[in-house]
């Protein structure tokens, strides 16, 4: 199985999303534009700071699978599934 | 070189809502457990497959002897009789049998299975408002203890009573205003009305029928321990009454069952610790009425009426567990999480009104996210939890559904899956199957093919269009 491509511009959070959102280390998110806050467990907080440093997928990738014990087909429709979910929880009202 | 790496959590976001834990209940960071009875979940699902019904041997006698104890400590005259139709597991009838339960038993296929299970006529308690001739006959020979339900069987019971020249000692069930229940009163003879006593008189007047015992079942989950006041109070009201004016002797009060379980109905959000009573609250109701009312004629000499109680799931709910495993993960439209597990309702027939415990078997990590739990069927009612707060859960986690003692094994069926095992584990953690998984050939057992539908040589060709 090939490995799956995402496509990185509607998959990630943009860039103006992402510089605004304040990450603390115990993994609380707030987004000061909505005034929304999230709990993100120790996975999701590593993923956002990973792209608050680098808005790039490939990146991210190799940044995780470096530091998880996981395969990549896991790692694939995990991060499909989670910035998903994020992209929609940061775009509600 | 050893992998330094952390271990892969699936990553999980969840928005901060006000009210949210009060109203979908959640499964708490460090609720987990990995085995059942003693005995390893792995090793269960291992051996027996998934999902697994485990019952525990232990914890049912446990629970009837808790009945027992919590009854017969306030009534010195006290008798339990299993209902089949809450569980009738031959396992689980056989072990309350040891215990010295009789058997509750409300139609004829119930009434074959407790003789099968070696319970003597006259320690059946026949209730139900479909009794056959053919039933009745043999119940009547076989002395079993009858309780009518309405004017018809009366009728029918003295027919047969007169065929074979016998006195058959009958008992009635009654219906009436608790004051806490909704009056079930499909079932048996109303008392306000005067209809039981009418039925009474019925019977004192027959040459070939007796009145022996008083009935009624309330209802099931009654969390009002109130009403089993009501209860005795009324029957044992109507008791003197009767006695009193068609010269009967009742030496039986048969109270039913109706106990709640610690299970979590839908719609209740505080929980079952909370709002379940304890036996012992259910029996000070039942008891102290009984002796009262019944002051006199132990007074006079007569012994006290035994009671008779028909609980079913609160012995039987919490002795029960389900092991399912998880078999995909996915995200609704709305945001929430869902989980499909390899349970369905057809096994679980309780999730129509339980919110059902869901334990982890392992220590989940990350943050709990609302989450909707599915079963396998191709149906959409096959909901296992509405929601729950639950962290991530990889496929092929194992979660533990419970309680599921009750209802359970009798209300389910065969539905697009096949049904799983039963276990049953006893003694130091050993584990006996008690209901095998179902095969293609269970199902297609009763099954007829007329011999123009039986399958041929010429079946998976494609059709002759022509024809
Ligand atoms: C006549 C009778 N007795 C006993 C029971 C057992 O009830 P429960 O499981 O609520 O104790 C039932 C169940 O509805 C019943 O109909």
């Amino acid at each position: 199985m090939s490995e799956l491509q995402f496509s990185e511009e509607s998959l990630l959070p943009d860039a103006a999303t992402l510089e605004r959102l304040a990450l603390s280390s115990s993994g609380f998110l707030f987004d000061p534009v909505s005034g929304h806050s999230f709990t993100l467990n120790e996975t999701g907080r590593d993923i956002l700071k990973i792209l608050q440093e680098t808005r790039d997928l490939k990146a991210l990738k190799q940044q995780l699978s470096d530091e998880y014990d996981l395969d990549s087909s896991t790692l694939d429709r995990d991060l499909l599934e989670f910035l998903g979910s994020v992209r929609d929880q940061l775009r509600r009202p | 070189m050893t992998d330094a790496r952390k271990p892969w959590v699936k990553p999980s976001i969840v928005m901060h809502r006000s009210g949210m834990v009060n109203k979908f209940g959640s499964v708490q960071r460090s609720q987990w457990q990995d085995q059942l009875a003693g005995v390893s979940v792995a090793a269960l699902v291992e051996e027996h497959g998934s999902p697994l019904f485990v019952i525990s041997e232990q914890k049912l006698r446990d629970n009837a002897r808790h009945l027992l104890h919590a009854f017969a400590t306030r009534y010195p005259s006290v008798r339990y009789a299993w209902s089949y139709k809450t569980n009738y597991l031959g396992a689980v009838c056989r072990a309350l049998h040891q215990e010295g339960a009789w058997a509750e038993v409300v139609s004829g296929f119930e009434y074959e299975k407790a003789r099968s299970l070696g319970v003597p006529g006259n320690e059946i308690v026949f209730n139900g408002p479909h009794k056959t001739r053919s039933s009745l006959e043999r119940a009547i020979a076989e002395g079993a203890r009858i309780q009518v339900d309405h004017l018809d069987e009366l009728y029918l019971i003295e027919s047969i009573a007169r065929e074979t020249g016998r006195r058959v000692p009958i008992g009635i069930r009654l219906n009436y205003e608790t004051g806490y229940t909704e009056n079930w009163s499909r079932f048996g003879f109303n008392v306000e009305s005067g209809q039981a006593m009418d039925a009474a008189w019925r019977i004192a007047n027959s040459d070939s029928l007796e009145l022996k015992w008083l009935h009624s079942h309330i209802g099931t989950f009654v969390l009002d321990h109130r009403a089993y006041g009501a209860a005795a109070r009324i029957v044992a009201g109507f008791m003197n009454d009767v006695e009193q004016k068609t010269g009967c002797e009742i030496d039986a009060i048969d109270i039913g069952g109706g106990f709640a379980s610690h299970n979590a109905l839908q719609g209740i959000y505080l929980p079952p610790e909370q709002v379940v009573p304890s036996l012992d609250q259910y029996a000070e109701e039942v008891c102290t009425p009984l002796l009262e009312a019944t002051y006199e004629r132990v007074a006079r000499g007569r012994p006290l009426p035994t009671l008779i109680l028909e609980t079913g799931r609160a012995v039987v709910d919490d002795a029960e567990s389900l092991i399912t495993t998880v078999v995909a993960n996915k995200k609704m439209p709305d945001g929430r999480r869902c989980v499909i597990v390899d349970a369905g309702v057809n096994v679980l027939f309780t999730a129509f009104w339980y919110n059902h415990q869901i334990t982890p078997t392992r220590d989940l990590t990350g943050a709990p996210e609302e989450t909707v739990i599915y079963g396998p069927l191709c149906m959409n009612i096959d909901v296992i939890r509405k929601s729950i707060l639950l962290p991530p859960v990889r496929t092929g986690d194992t979660l533990i559904v419970s309680p599921v003692g009750a209802y359970n094994n009798t209300q389910w069926l065969q539905f697009i899956e096949y049904r799983p095992r039963v276990v049953l584990v006893h003694g130091e953690a050993e584990v006996s199957v008690v209901r095998e998984r179902e095969t293609l050939a269970t199902v297609t057992e009763l099954e007829q093919l007329p011999p123009h539908l039986a399958p041929t040589d010429h079946d998976g060709q494609s059709p002759d269009p022509s024809r």
